[in-house]
């Protein structure tokens, strides 16, 4: 029975026979890890709320057979209360997390700079840093990119033809030339391939002072993008709350 | 992994909710060894539930009838609703012996991780039943964790125009817990210092 000491979020909980849950955690240093947190769900647990989804914890386990036991845990950061009293960060954060869950496609893996892009895309959600369906799309974008699948966005993605290019297209990997666009291209606006590319990059003095339509069609292109690269959809995604002014 | 129709067993028990795939065993091996009797009486019941038990048309509280009994007394106040998320969280209420009014079960909570969004829930239902102009008070008793909170928000957000009077249950609970957990006492005081909720 080894112990193990390390940090993580806590992305989701399910009940687990009478007062337990299992957790799935994605931690700094073991990538993503599901563990059993005993008696949690009882009012006087030891855990409290500390297990909680967006939960940014420093947390003690033991490997068990299944599943690693939790002994220990310590909260960081809570994000949960900033999330969980504004419906649409509710909404944001979900994706987040899930997005987060599907891009360590594998357990125990070491997954440190999804982990550092989770931390930091819920603390600028909680602080409201930016607009948060902007910050979505950032984390959904930089998700893209660190799995290898950053979508192109000046440069043709095909024969690096100097852009920006009128083309984008899911197939393509992103902008394409004239030249190179399959049948199936999309034509978004300079403006909005130009914020997407701020959002991949963290230029945010641009990037908030973005018109709405132009963050519309990112927010579909993003999305369309995110559902191409991963086999099946986020089915937090449609539940997104986007941004209304 | 067994052979044929034990492991079939077990895997039929494994999709029950809070059953690990340990406990599936278990049970299964239960069920083997157990009086032919005992689990004729098992099978029964359990097709008795599915032929008999519906959702109150009122509230979706379990019910034999097409109300449940709690919306066919007369004596419950029509005027305030307590919304929880799962019938098992009225039985824990009821204990408390603090509330009269009517309930609405929602039959969950917001969790877009998990595919489930309002329209998932009977949320609609809440607000047709609210153009009955004689309730006054929305009680929100979702659980007081993470996602019982974000329904909360969400609850709030979509009934304040209404104008009718919201209220969340006390903070005096233990949050992460799962409200059925939750003692007599501590509830009961819940409900007594419930807080209005303006967002
Ligand atoms: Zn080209
Ligand atoms: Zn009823």
């Amino acid at each position: 029975m080894a112990l193990y000491r390390d940090q993580a979020v806590v992305i989701r909980t399910q009940k687990l026979g009478e007062a337990d849950r299992i957790v799935t955690l994605i931690s700094r240093e073991h990538g993503r890890i599901r563990a059993v947190a005993k008696g949690v769900r009882r009012t006087k647990s030891k855990f409290g709320a500390r297990l909680e989804p967006a939960s940014y914890v420093d947390l003690q386990l033991y490997t068990g057979k299944t599943f690693d036991v939790v002994t220990q845990v310590e909260s960081l950061e809570n994000f949960g209360d900033a999330i969980s009293h504004d419906y649409q960060k509710w909404t944001i954060a979900s994706a987040i997390l899930e997005a987060a869950e599907r891009f360590t496609s594998n357990e125990g893996e070491p997954a440190l700079q999804q982990f550092l892009l989770l931390t930091g895309g819920l603390k600028a959600l909680a602080h409201e840093s930016h607009d948060p369906s902007l910050i979505l799309d950032a984390y959904l974008l930089r998700s893209l990119s660190i799995a290898g699948y950053a979508p192109s966005m000046t440069i043709c993605s095909r024969c690096e033809a100097p852009g920006p290019h009128k083309y984008f297209s899911l197939v393509g990997g992103g902008s394409v030339c004239v030249n190179c666009k399959p049948s199936a291209s999309a034509t978004p606006s300079v403006e909005t391939l130009q914020l997407m590319s701020d959002l991949l990059t963290g230029n945010w003095d641009d990037a908030d002072i973005s018109e709405l339509k132009h963050r519309r069609e990112a927010s579909g292109l993003v999305a369309a993008y995110l559902q191409w690269h991963l086999e099946k959809g986020l089915r937090s995604l449609p539940m997104v709350e986007r941004a209304s002014s | 992994m067994y052979e044929g129709i034990i492991q079939d067993l077990i895997d039929e028990l494994g999709r029950l909710p809070g059953i690990g795939p340990k406990s599936a065993q278990r049970i299964a091996f239960h069920i083997v060894q157990s009086e032919r009797v005992d689990v004729n009486r098992l099978v029964e019941v359990l097709r008795l539930v599915k032929e008999k038990v519906k959702f109150c048309s009122q509230c979706f509280n379990v019910a034999e009838e097409e109300e449940c009994k709690i919306c066919r007394d007369p004596r419950r106040d029509p005027a305030v609703i307590c919304v929880v998320e799962e019938s098992k969280d009225v039985v824990a209420i009821e204990r408390t012996r603090e509330f009269r009014g009517k309930y609405h079960v929602l039959g969950g909570a917001i969790s877009p991780i998990d595919g489930i969004g309002p329209d998932q829930l009977k949320i609609r239902e809440l607000l047709t039943r609210l153009s009955d102009d004689r309730i006054t008070e929305i009680i929100i008793a979702t659980d007081p964790n993470l996602e019982g909170e974000a329904t909360a928000t969400y609850l709030a957000r979509t009934l304040k125009p209404l104008g009718i009077k919201i209220s969340r249950l006390a903070s005096g609970l233990p949050v992460g817990g799962d409200l059925e957990y939750a003692d007599e006492v501590t509830l009961g005081r819940a409900f007594e210092g419930r807080r209005a909720l303006d967002l």
